[in-house]
């Protein structure tokens, strides 16, 4: 059952990915952060269909597990819509855009072949064990993806803020999930009291950190990344 | 192993970006300049500011009218600054090279919290020359 702590987090993390979206509507860039959107607009479903079933089928039914599982696989499929699009307002004067699209297409096409293949291989014994493994794995790639686009940012010298703080959001999201899973695999006591909290925490620090950069950081500010790496500022 | 090196990289990863993250929020106000007057009202006239001197800035901001921009920031940094003493706290006895680049870091945290002290005087200034306009 879940306790007032989760049902807490879930509105927060729901409430915050509803404001992203009306905020950059409301200021017209709606258009400009087209895969953003729609990666909160589905989390913001997804979070109200946990909750529904959470509600009528119980947190521990085979419905609410498959789509907490399933909607967490399609997401990150979106997520990699994003970081793409990041990718290419951060190489936007290279005229990269074809390469990074090929290249973009090619990592989750065979992200996709690498998971079916595993699915395969392990189709007679699909424990939460391996959806575990399978989840890290993911979340993994997503971290190497936002630790190379950070460097990327870092070796172009790139200034705008708004971009640096929504990589870095992302990065640390990434980052902190995927740890959690690893965590989760090395020592699976520490699941109950303690990695529970993790991914609901990380999973509203995104929508949370996107809203505040959104509202608090206009388009046009800028920030030299050299500054953010020097050993003392 | 393979979760071992996940968790490895993971968290090395984590910790990197955290800090750029709360840097780029510190870098907003690292080029103010202190005004003579908050520099006067906090008691750091005479001498550069500390690292210590966060929790008593962060108590003179709290004592000024909000001006409603900046609770986000402030309350971010402050958790910055508690990760930071933490660490710096842990790492002293056995690595003190982390526990000085901490000490340096949290010093960037009360330059932070004086811009943002500087910044609630000027309008509380501001709310009462405005005020007393109105009465006259």
């Amino acid at each position: 059952m879940l306790g007032p702590l989760d049902y807490a987090l879930l509105l927060i993390g729901f409430l915050a990915e509803i404001y992203v979206v009306v905020c950059l509507l409301v200021r017209r860039q709606f258009a400009r952060y087209i895969p953003l959107n729609v990666y909160m607009l589905c989390s913001a479903f997804v979070t109200f269909g946990l909750f529904f079933l959470v509600r009528r089928y119980g947190i521990s039914s085979s419905t609410y597990v498959y789509f907490y599982y399933y909607s967490d696989s399609l997401l990150m499929i979106l997520m990699f819509w994003v970081i793409i699009k990041l990718y290419q307002q951060v190489f936007d004067e290279m005229k990269v855009s074809k390469q990074i699209r090929g290249a973009a297409f090619i990592l989750i096409a065979a992200t996709a072949l690498f998971s079916y293949g595993v699915v395969h291989q392990n189709r007679s014994n699909l424990t939460g064990h391996f959806v575990v493994e399978l989840g890290q794995n993911l979340y993994f790639v997503g971290v190497v993806l936002t630790y190379l686009l950070w460097g990327s940012i870092l070796k172009l010298r790139e200034t705008r803020t708004r971009l640096i703080q929504l990589v870095l959001a992302l990065g640390i999201y990434f980052s902190a999930t995927a740890g959690t899973y690893a965590l989760r695999n090395l020592f699976p006591a520490l699941q109950p009291s303690l990695l529970k909290w993790v991914p609901p925490l990380f999973g509203m620090w995104l929508p949370l950190a996107w809203a505040y950069t959104f509202t608090r950081i206009p388009e046009d500010a800028r920030l030299a990344t050299a500054r953010l790496m020097e050993k003392h500022q | 192993m393979i979760a071992a090196f996940v968790c490895v990289m993971s968290i090395a990863a984590f910790l990197e970006l955290l800090v750029s993250y709360c840097r780029s929020i510190l870098a907003s106000s690292s080029k103010v300049e202190l005004s003579a007057r908050v520099r006067e009202v906090a008691g750091i006239a005479s001498h550069p500011l500390a690292a210590d001197d966060f929790a008593r800035l962060l108590q003179l901001v709290r004592l000024c009218p909000e001006r409603g921009d900046d609770q986000t920031e402030i309350r971010a940094v402050g958790t910055y600054y508690g990760l930071l003493r933490v660490l710096g706290r842990a790492a002293r006895p056995l690595i003190p090279g982390i526990a000085t680049w901490t000490e340096q870091e949290r010093q960037s945290c009360s330059y932070f919290a004086a811009v943002a002290l500087d910044r609630r005087i000027s309008y509380s200034r501001d709310l009462f020359t405005q005020q007393v306009a109105d009465r006259l």
